[in-house]
C-alpha cells in the first residue's frame, strides 16, 4: 500500500480540490482528511458517517472553588499566563489557555485542583462514493492537532489493510507546523499545490525545506499557472534546481469553484481542460510511484 | 487598538486585507504590522520593509545535570508532552516535544535539572514606509508555533494601531495570535469551503468573547450563502472586496492591491472605517 499526501504550505492553493479529483480517479483508495480544525473534504465527498468516536488528546487543569484558598500558587508556576484571578469568582483556569502541563495541579498546596483528561473533538469512520473517508473535527480553539491528525492516519491504515486498498490518500493541513509533520511522518509520496504568486512560492521552498528535512520525495502541482506565467516559470526553474518534480500545470479556471459549490470534484463536474490536466497529472504520479 | 485579522480558511485574503489595511491606515495614523503566522510569514514579500533588528527566539528546555541526577525519574513522570524518557541507566530529553512548562525543573528532588532555551525562530523588526514591521518565523521542522506568536506579540506597539495577520484554522496557533486583540476581522469568500470555515471561526471569535466583523473577499466569484449566514447569525458585514483580476495578478507579484488598482484604496478605506466604528460599539 503506497500512502501520498496532499499539502500546500499556503493555504487556499487547492489541495482538498485535487485531492477531491485524485479520489474520483484512484481505484480502492482509503481517504483521510487530515486538516482538522478546517474539513472541508466531507463537504465534496459527501460522506455517511458510519462511526463517531470522541478524540482524547490531552489533559487540562480545573480549580474546585470550595478549596481554593486563593493563595495564587497556579498562576505564578503557569507558564502560559492560563490561570488569572478574576473579581468575582476568583482564581480560574482559561481553558483555551491551558497546555495541559499539569504544574498548577501538582503544586496547589490545598489539593484544590483537578487535572483531568478532556475531550477535544471527534472522528469519523464513514463512507462515500468513492470508498471510505476517515476524517475529524477538532474541537473550536482545541489543542492537540498533531496527535489527532496521528491517529487519523492510524485508523485509515488499519481501513487500508483490513480492505487491500492499493493507496492511502491523505488531505493535508496549511502550513509546515504541528499537524502537517504529523501528516507526512511515514508517508510515502508528498504532492505539493502551489500558485504562482510571490506568497506561493515563498512558501513552497519552506514546504519543500521541510519535505527535505523528512526525507520524502515530492512532486509540484502549480494550480491557477496562467495567473502569472513569470511566476509559473519561476517555480519550474525552482523545483528544476532543487531536483523536485513537477507533476503538471492547472489552468485557472471558475470550474474549480462551481464544483465545489455543488458539492462534485471537478473531474465529476466537467471534463474540460482542468479534469485533463488532472488527469494527466494523476498518471505521472502513479508512473512516479511505480518507478519507486 | 489592536485589530485581528484572521480566517478559519487559508488562502481567502487575510495578507491581502493586513497589508493594504496596514498601508491605508499609515497616512492618517501610527501602524504596527504584526505577522503572525510564523509557519509561512508572507506580509514582508508585500511590505518589503528594510530589517532594522532582528533576534531569535526559543522555548525553555530541560538540561540534565549528569553528575547531580540519579536517575529517579520524576521529571520524566511529571511531564505531560513524553519529553523526557527514563531509559533506567541515563535520561533523554526530547527538546522538540517540550512545551517549556518548567514542571520537570520543579519537581526534581536533587534540583538537577536547569532550563535553556531552545531557539525556534526569529523575529524581526523593521519599517515599510510609514509603518512598523514585525514577524516571526519559525525554523523548518519545528512543530509548535504558539511560543514563538507569544514571544513576536510581546514585542508590539501598545501605543499605536496594531494589525495582526494570523495564521489560518481555529486551533492553538491562531488563538494564541488573537487572544488579546480589541477586535477581530474574519476574511471569508463567498464558497462552500469559505462558508464551512468561517462558521468554525466565528465560533472561535466567540469563544474568546472578542467582537468581531466579516469581510467577504472576491465578494463576486461564489454565491449568496456567506452573505445569508452573516444575515442569519448578525454579524456586520464590514466590507466587500472585488473578485478583481488585476488586483489577483497584483498580489501574484508581490504589489499591495491598493498600489495596483486604484479603486482599491477606497474599498480598504471605507472597510478601515467600518472597522473602527463597529469597534467603538
Amino acid at each position: 500500500m503506497n500512502e501520498i499526501v496532499v499539502i500546500s504550505g499556503k493555504g487556499g492553493t487547492g489541495k482538498t480540490s485535487v485531492t477531491a479529483a485524485f479520489a474520483a480517479l484512484a481505484h480502492r483508495a482509503v481517504l483521510v482528511d487530515c486538516d482538522v480544525d478546517a474539513a472541508d473534504l466531507h463537504l465534496v465527498l459527501s460522506p455517511t458517517v458510519e462511526e463517531t468516536h470522541d478524540f482524547f488528546g490531552g489533559r487540562h487543569a480545573r480549580i474546585i472553588p470550595a478549596r481554593c484558598r486563593a493563595c495564587g500558587a497556579c498562576a505564578e508556576r503557569c507558564q502560559f499566563a492560563a490561570i488569572r484571578q478574576h473579581a468575582d469568582s476568583g482564581y480560574r483556569v482559561d481553558r483555551l489557555a491551558c497546555e495541559g502541563c499539569g504544574v498548577c495541579a501538582h503544586f496547589c498546596p490545598h489539593g484544590a485542583m483537578v487535572f483531568e483528561e478532556t475531550c477535544n473533538g471527534q472522528w469519523f469512520r464513514s463512507s462515500m462514493r468513492f470508498g471510505p473517508l476517515v476524517h475529524a473535527r477538532l474541537g473550536i480553539a482545541e489543542a492537540n492537532s498533531g496527535k489527532l491528525v496521528a491517529l487519523i492516519r492510524r485508523e485509515a491504515r488499519k481501513i487500508a489493510v483490513a480492505t487491500d486498498a492499493a493507496l492511502l490518500l491523505v488531505d493535508g493541513p496549511p502550513g509546515i507546523g504541528c499537524p502537517v509533520i504529523s501528516s507526512l511522518t511515514g508517508a510515502d509520496h508528498v504532492v505539493i499545490v502551489t500558485e504562482p504568486t510571490i506568497a506561493g512560492r515563498h512558501d513552497l521552498q519552506r514546504v519543500i525545506a521541510l519535505t527535505a528535512y523528512c526525507h520524502l520525495p515530492a512532486g509540484i502541482i502549480i494550480n491557477k499557472a496562467d495567473l502569472y506565467p513569470e511566476g509559473t516559470e519561476e517555480i519550474m526553474r525552482y523545483a528544476l534546481a532543487r531536483k523536485v518534480a513537477v507533476l503538471g500545470c492547472i489552468p485557472y479556471d471558475p470550474v474549480i469553484t462551481q464544483a465545489q459549490l455543488v458539492g462534485k470534484s471537478v473531474i465529476e463536474y466537467t471534463d474540460g481542460p482542468v479534469s485533463q490536466a488532472l488527469r494527466e497529472i494523476w498518471d505521472r504520479l502513479l508512473s512516479f510511484q511505480r518507478k519507486e | 487598538m489592536r485589530i485581528a485579522i484572521a480566517s478559519g480558511k487559508g488562502g481567502t485574503g487575510k495578507t491581502t486585507v493586513a497589508t493594504n489595511l496596514a498601508r491605508v491606515l499609515s497616512a492618517t495614523c501610527p501602524v504596527q504590522y504584526v505577522d503572525c503566522d510564523v509557519e509561512e510569514p508572507n506580509g514582508h514579500l508585500f511590505l518589503q520593509p528594510r530589517i532594522t533588528r532582528s533576534h531569535p527566539a526559543g522555548i525553555p528546555v530541560p538540561l540534565i545535570d549528569v553528575e547531580r541526577c540519579t536517575r529517579c525519574g520524576a521529571c520524566s513522570l511529571f511531564c505531560q508532552y513524553h519529553a523526557i524518557a527514563n531509559l533506567g541507566a541515563t535520561l533523554l530529553v526530547f527538546p522538540e516535544l517540550c512545551h517549556g512548562c518548567g514542571g520537570c525543573a520543579r519537581v526534581c528532588p536533587e534540583r538537577a535539572i536547569r532550563e535553556e532555551q531552545r531557539p525556534i525562530g526569529v523575529i524581526e523588526h523593521g519599517t515599510a514606509g510609514g509603518i512598523a514591521f514585525l514577524h516571526g518565523c519559525l525554523n523548518v521542522g519545528e512543530t509548535m508555533s504558539p511560543p514563538l506568536i507569544r514571544a513576536v506579540l510581546q514585542q508590539t506597539d501598545a501605543a499605536v494601531t496594531v494589525i495582526i495577520d494570523a495564521p489560518p484554522g481555529t486551533s492553538c496557533p491562531v488563538l494564541t495570535a488573537i487572544r488579546g486583540a480589541d477586535f477581530v476581522l474574519l476574511v471569508t469568500e463567498p464558497t462552500a469551503f469559505g462558508l464551512h470555515d468561517l462558521i468554525l471561526a466565528v465560533e472561535m471569535v466567540r469563544a474568546l468573547q472578542l467582537p468581531l466583523g466579516i469581510v467577504i473577499n472576491r465578494a463576486d466569484m461564489g454565491d449568496d450563502r456567506v452573505e445569508r449566514y452573516c444575515m442569519t447569525e448578525h454579524l456586520p458585514i464590514l466590507g466587500r472586496l472585488p473578485h478583481d483580476r488585476h488586483v489577483a495578478e497584483a498580489y501574484a507579484r508581490g504589489v499591495l492591491a491598493v498600489d495596483a488598482v486604484p479603486a482599491m484604496t477606497a474599498a480598504i478605506q471605507a472597510l478601515a472605517t467600518a472597522i473602527f466604528r463597529e469597534a467603538a460599539v
